[in-house]
């Protein structure tokens, strides 16, 4: 078996060699150009007058070129085509593309783009999510609301009440490698494009339309990304479209990346958001209602941040069987950076929320919220003769495969929760200026796209003669090792050693029409599709030794590089000879798609999710209340990845996004200014977790479970949910400043240095 | 980012026969991967990373930010004073002159076989993307060579996204035991010319700009006063980022790395001299001894990749108010050299600082070296920021105070990112001196600070947060033995 093997990502040696091959590291034929994009300098208003004499004039500049210029479709928007390429007149946010420059290096062209006069006619921005209120700027006609009971009269009857509001800011995704794209112009018209994206075939969709044809006439190739965090699913279109445009439009190859500075300018970022609540609960915090508003700033064009609003929505239950719940979401137009997809999609601002309101009741309450959440926990699943209660979401799903309960008993026991909680206390009450912390929260993730036709998924698999193998599929690659996984499948499948297994660039031109690398939902989907292939080419195999050996195909056994064939054992090289001898078809393509899903987003009912993945964090911090430092001491988490296709990578997943979900929560604050510019462009003023930043001690494993569902081996998806196990740290901050007053600290996100220190001088006086 | 010295203003030109016995072409000349390398006439801002990648289609060495604050660039650069991690994408050709460069195309042996800090990052998962995984190689093995094993400083330069650091660390310590291969040993041989010359050939034809490479402070001294309009690059931790972010035109470019004077540390018995362009790696070895608080501060300036290049002078001279080393520096009673042709000048640091982008420095002069008098080590010093490791501080504060029976006897203070220079604490400082040092004397100067003080708003911190965190330093300097939180454990 390869399954379940902790083996290497299948780059690794690549990786530390520096042989691995990025976008911008392809090897480029003579002549290739660089570009880069002009950009606006307000944030709302209209290009009066543009004179690009002086950028066409600089040094290295072969052509530059303007929304006029354009062949066919200004768009680059993933969802509604409300996203010009460049624009035609109009501003929506400083950073927004108004001219391309063609030059001969990328540097020549960076500094080319610089030069340019432009004159506006300013409008007054919208920037908060006050200001699109006041203004009424919005997506969708109004607020989205699901529901479940009558919370009006939870919220009356409750013994219990409160109220707050919870700022949560948004997240840079900082992939080391930054966007990028070459277009190879061939003949007849035809482009080939290499783009830095989780998603080809969008490229592939945006490319043809921004050049005039057919979506044949374009196949875009990806072998890896340099990271992606969901900052990879639409806003390289843009990048990958001017390429193209130039490259016909000069017959020459063009390349281009962002500087770190433009891409963080130019690009989406996590929405940030503001949560409101009215919570209801009785003396024991078991909660009768909760009511939640969510303002969520989505920046200025669409993007994806309809269903990134509808996933918050749909965490904003987490772990926890809410007998009545509202939640309102406005999805508000800013003039800003178009928010985008971002590991989690909206689920963890959704799901910080509840947990805002679990350790406010608790602080109510004096309780240790701890026991409010197990309190409130969605009951578990398993039961098989259905007596046992089964929770319902406030969308209406049936939340049958809770192990939230017993995991949570688990960390408890392996992190030493009650006995560390009380050594805090006793910390604190000898320590008057460093305040200790602790908490656990835990995470309940849906998985499957909510747009219920995403989940789907092809694969393109050959068996050479010697009986090496090529595979590929939909998915794409950007450090989680998708690849790994996959090719771990293919090679159980066929009972051979995964160094057999050639795990190629994911290419429009092999299995089209794919959905994003993104949900978490690779190796679910890809998984699946690689299997249904391997089997389809193993079936034909065994049915033609079957008759070559005279025996059945059921008797012929795929294992260890070999196919025994009754009481032969012949290698799996010399099978494959025979059946091409045999004429036997050695390529298959598979196709799956996620089974039960069914869901409508704008009744707020149904079905979206196969499964949910689960786990739980604790963390213990210490702050200083005289400046806000602040230091997580120590993490564990126990995480549910159902059977692990390969538990290194998995574990791998979690820590990573652990530190990432934390580092969203403390010290990632983007800041703009009253003009609208982003004042924190780069890693200068925009900090992400360093080395020291992980926690001191950090404990991670994978909680024993199988998938309740039928997934590949009854794994689970683990991209995503554990960026969630952050929140522990948030509200481990909480806890300690809650040690410096009687009022609940009410923290806001970001916790940086000074809003701790800002707090904890507000809890003091 | 902090560093580096810019000459700024125009003024008299020297006589012709100056400029022309200056006037600048040089071939640069250094070993890549234990492969020599000349280059003549290189244009002298283009940097290592992009000559690597495009002239060289050397590709593993990555562009994250080209700024210096990823580390996905990271190289080894070996030179007399060992080897030591630099970035790449702000670290210009003329700066590797006679020195000897891997990156991590050249860490693993010649006949293919890993490095063990490759080998363990493999092993323990050290990758997922792998796009930083080259300057977290380079950087690890850097260390491995040098034996150093306090990872959590020596990688704080090196970003990753995706694995949450912890399997790096696992790989970072599994490989510490292992026998450093011979190639890592990298010296630049001895026939290199380590200061390459030219200085008074003729003029390339090619259209580059001219530069130099004094090789000491006097054929700097000359060099200064005839451009007094160039740009004296020391680190380029600054100058890197108007080349890379700004595309400013430097005019005339000098470099310092040959200027051996200017990298001389001096100790006598009552002072420790600095040499402008003594690296603050080199500054912080020389300092910490005397100043314990120097230690930990300088571990959070930059990152060691930043500390390695930047220099204590460029620091000073580029008057920033928040470069971390003039805190302290004024606090502990610095005075700077300053130098114009043969004229030589000493002023105490702090009135260098005039206002925002101004300091007390003429056309053509230059920051020679700056004097520590050695003292009893009474030194606090606060940073904060944002992120603890590699970040600017929002407020850097330092506290030297003397305290005779129970009294106030001296009280230096300098703060950094509370106006528009490095500046001391007057008031704060009168309100102490000669009083008890006492909670009643804390408190009745805490209001001293508004006078001292009306800090900025920004994007690292609100005015107000700064006033107050500067007022809770000196309350964090009262509390005798209130730990840091990075001392504090689970």
């Amino acid at each position: 078996m390869s399954v379940a093997k902790p083996l290497p990502h299948d780059a690794a040696k690549l990786h530390v060699t520096g042989m691995a091959r990025y976008t911008d590291d392809v090897p480029t034929p003579k002549g290739t150009l660089h570009l880069a994009f002009g950009l606006s300098s307000i944030a709302k208003g209209r290009i009066t007058s543009l004179d690009l004499t002086d950028v066409r004039a600089a040094e290295g500049v072969v052509r530059v070129f303007t929304a006029e210029a354009l062949p066919a479709a200004n768009d680059v928007s993933p969802s509604i085509h409300d996203e010009p390429l460049l624009s035609d007149g109009a501003i929506h946010y400083v950073g927004q593309p108004i001219f391309c420059v063609i030059a001969t290096s990328h540097l020549a062209a960076r500094k080319a783009a610089r030069l340019a006069k432009v004159e506006y006619e300013q409008d007054t921005p919208i920037l908060t999510v006050d200001d699109a209120l006041a203004a009424n700027s919005r997506f969708e006609d109004g607020p989205r609301v699901y529901a479940k009971g009558d919370i009006e009269t939870a919220l009356e009857i409750a013994p219990h009440r409160l109220q707050g509001t919870l700022e949560l800011g948004g997240q840079e995704h900082f992939y080391l490698e930054g966007q990028a794209a070459l277009a190879l112009p061939q003949d007849n018209g035809d482009m080939v494009v290499h783009a830095s994206t989780q998603h080809p075939t969008e490229i592939q969709h945006k490319v043809a339309e921004g050049l005039g044809v057919p979506f044949h006439a374009v196949r875009v190739e990806v072998r890896r990304m340099g990271g992606g965090f969901g900052g990879k699913e639409s806003q390289g279109n843009a990048l990958a479209g001017a390429c193209a445009i130039a490259a016909q439009m000069t017959g020459k190859p063009c390349k281009m990346r962002y500087d770190r500075d433009d891409d963080m300018v130019i690009t989406g970022k996590r929405h940030d958001f503001r949560i409101s609540y009215d919570v209801g609960f009785d003396d024991n915090g078991r909660l009768t209602g909760v009511d939640f508003t969510h303002l969520v700033r989505c920046g200025w064009a669409q993007d994806l941040s309809l269903p990134v609003a509808d996933r918050a929505m749909l965490h904003a239950d987490n772990a926890y069987d809410l007998p009545a719940a509202r939640i309102t979401s406005h999805r508000l137009k800013t003039n800003t950076q178009s928010a985008t997809a971002f590991r989690g999609f909206g689920g963890p601002q959704g799901l910080v929320g509840i947990e805002r309101v679990m350790d406010h009741i608790a602080h109510h309450l004096a309780l240790d919220p701890l026991e409010v959440r197990r309190r409130n926990f969605y009951p578990s699943g398993g039961s098989i003769s259905g007596k046992m209660k089964v929770g319902v979401t406030p969308y209406g799903m049936e939340v049958t495969d809770s192990v939230i309960a017993e995991l949570v008993d688990q960390l408890v026991e392996q992190s030493d929760y009650a006995a560390r909680r009380a050594s805090v206390a006793e910390w604190n009450a000898s320590n008057p200026i460093l305040k200790k912390g602790i908490a656990l929260t835990p995470v309940k993730f849906g998985i499957s796209f909510t747009l219920t036709h995403l989940n789907q998924a092809g694969a393109l698999v050959h068996v050479y003669s010697d009986g090496s193998i090529h595979m590929n599929h939909g998915g794409t690659e950007m450090g989680q090792g998708l690849f790994q996984k996959v090719a771990q499948v293919a090679a159980d499948r066929f009972g051979i050693d995964v160094g057999a297994v050639k795990i190629t660039a994911t290419d429009t031109g092999k299995v089209p029409n794919t959905s994003a690398t993104a949900a978490s939902s690779g190796s679910d989907l890809n998984g699946m599709a690689v299997k249904v292939a391997c089997d389809t080419i193993r079936d034909r195999m065994a049915e033609h030794l079957a008759e070559l050996y005279q025996t059945t195909p059921q008797k012929i056994v795929f294992a260890d590089g070999q196919v025994q064939v009754g009481a032969e054992s012949i290698p799996f090289g010399h099978a494959a000879q025979l059946c091409y001898e045999g004429r036997v078809s050695l390529s298959s393509t598979g196709f799956y798609k996620t089974p039960e899903v069914a869901w409508d987003r704008i009744k707020g009912q149904g079905r979206p999710f196969y499964y949910f993945a689960y786990g739980a964090a604790v963390s213990e911090v210490v702050v200083d209340t005289l400046s806000g430092e602040n230091r997580i001491l120590r993490t564990d988490i126990l995480h549910d990845a159902g059977s692990s296709l390969n538990p290194a990578l998995d574990i791998g997943q979690i820590e990573g996004g652990f530190v990432q979900g934390a580092g969203w929560l403390t010290m990632e604050e983007l800041v703009w200014d009253d003009a609208g510019r982003l004042r924190t462009h780069a890693p200068s003023t925009y900090k992400i977790p360093a080395v020291a930043d992980r926690p001191e001690v950090f404990n991670v494993h994978l909680f024993d479970n199988v998938n309740a569902s039928e997934t590949i081996y009854r794994s689970k998806a683990v991209g995503e949910p554990p960026f969630m196990h952050g929140t522990s740290v948030f509200l481990a901050l909480s806890h300690a400043l809650s040690d410096c007053g009687a009022e609940y600290p009410a923290l806001d996100a970001p916790a940086t240095p000074e809003r701790l220190m800002m707090t904890a001088d507000r809890l003091a006086q | 980012m902090q560093v580096s010295t810019r000459v700024y203003a125009a003024s008299a030109p020297l006589p012709c026969h100056m400029v022309s016995r200056l006037i600048e072409h040089m071939d640069i000349t250094f070993r890549l991967n234990g492969e020599d390398v000349t280059l003549h006439d290189p244009h002298p801002t283009t940097t290592l990373l992009d000559w690597l990648r495009e002239e060289r289609g050397l590709t593993g060495t990555k562009e994250g930010c080209n700024e210096g604050d990823c580390g996905a660039c990271t190289v080894m650069v070996t030179d007399d004073g060992g080897a030591k991690s630099l970035n790449a994408c702000i670290l210009f050709l003329p700066q590797l002159q006679g020195k000897a460069v891997r990156t991590v195309e050249g860490i693993a042996a010649p006949d293919g076989t890993l490095h063990p800090v490759q080998q363990t990052m493999i092993d323990l998962h050290g990758s997922q993307c792998g796009f930083c995984t080259p300057g977290f190689i380079v950087s690890m093995a850097t260390d491995h060579l040098n034996g150093s094993s306090d990872h959590d400083t020596t990688l704080a330069g090196n970003l990753c996204r995706c694995t949450g650091y912890a399997p790096i660390i696992r790989a970072a310590k599994a490989a510490e035991s292992a026998p450093v291969p011979d190639h890592m040993r990298d010296t630049p041989p001895s026939s290199f010319p380590k200061n390459s010359g030219g200085e008074e050939a003729a003029p390339p034809a090619g259209a580059k700009p001219p530069f130099a490479a004094p090789k000491t402070s006097d054929a700097l001294a000359e060099w200064c006063e005839a451009h007094p309009d160039g740009t004296l690059i020391a680190g380029a931790t600054d100058v890197g980022l108007w080349v890379t972010k700004h595309f400013t035109d430097l005019g005339p470019v000098a470099f310092l790395n040959q200027c051996a004077d200017l990298q001389q540390v001096t100790e006598t018995e009552s002072e420790i001299t600095l040499g402008a362009g003594v690296s603050i790696t080199r500054a912080s070895d020389a300092l910490s001894p005397h100043f314990a608080a120097l230690k930990p501060l300088f571990d959070r300036y930059g990152s060691t990749q930043v500390r390695n290049a930047a220099t204590i002078g460029g620091n000073i001279a580029n008057g920033s108010p928040i470069g971390d080393s003039p805190p302290p520096l004024i606090a502990l009673g610095a005075t700077l050299h300053l130098r114009k042709g043969n004229a030589r000048r000493i002023l105490p640091l702090e009135e260098f600082f005039i206002d925002y982008g101004k300091q007390d420095r003429a056309p053509g002069e230059f920051v020679e070296a700056v004097t520590i008098p050695k003292q009893p080590d009474t030194l606090h010093v606060f940073k904060l920021s944002k992120r603890v490791d590699q970040d600017i501080s929002a407020v850097c504060g330092a506290f030297n105070l003397v305290i005779e029976n129970g009294l106030v006897a001296s009280a230096r203070i300098a703060f950094g990112g509370m106006a528009g220079t490095p500046k001391r604490a007057a008031a704060v400082e009168a309100a102490l001196t000669g009083q008890l040092w006492s909670e009643a004397t804390i408190k009745a100067a805490i209001p001293a600070f508004a006078e001292d003080f009306t800090p900025l708003s920004d994007m690292r911190a609100s005015a107000e947060y700064r006033l107050k965190a500067a007022q809770n330093m000196l309350w964090r300097a009262f509390h005798e033995g209130l730990v840091d939180v990075l001392e504090v454990r689970a």
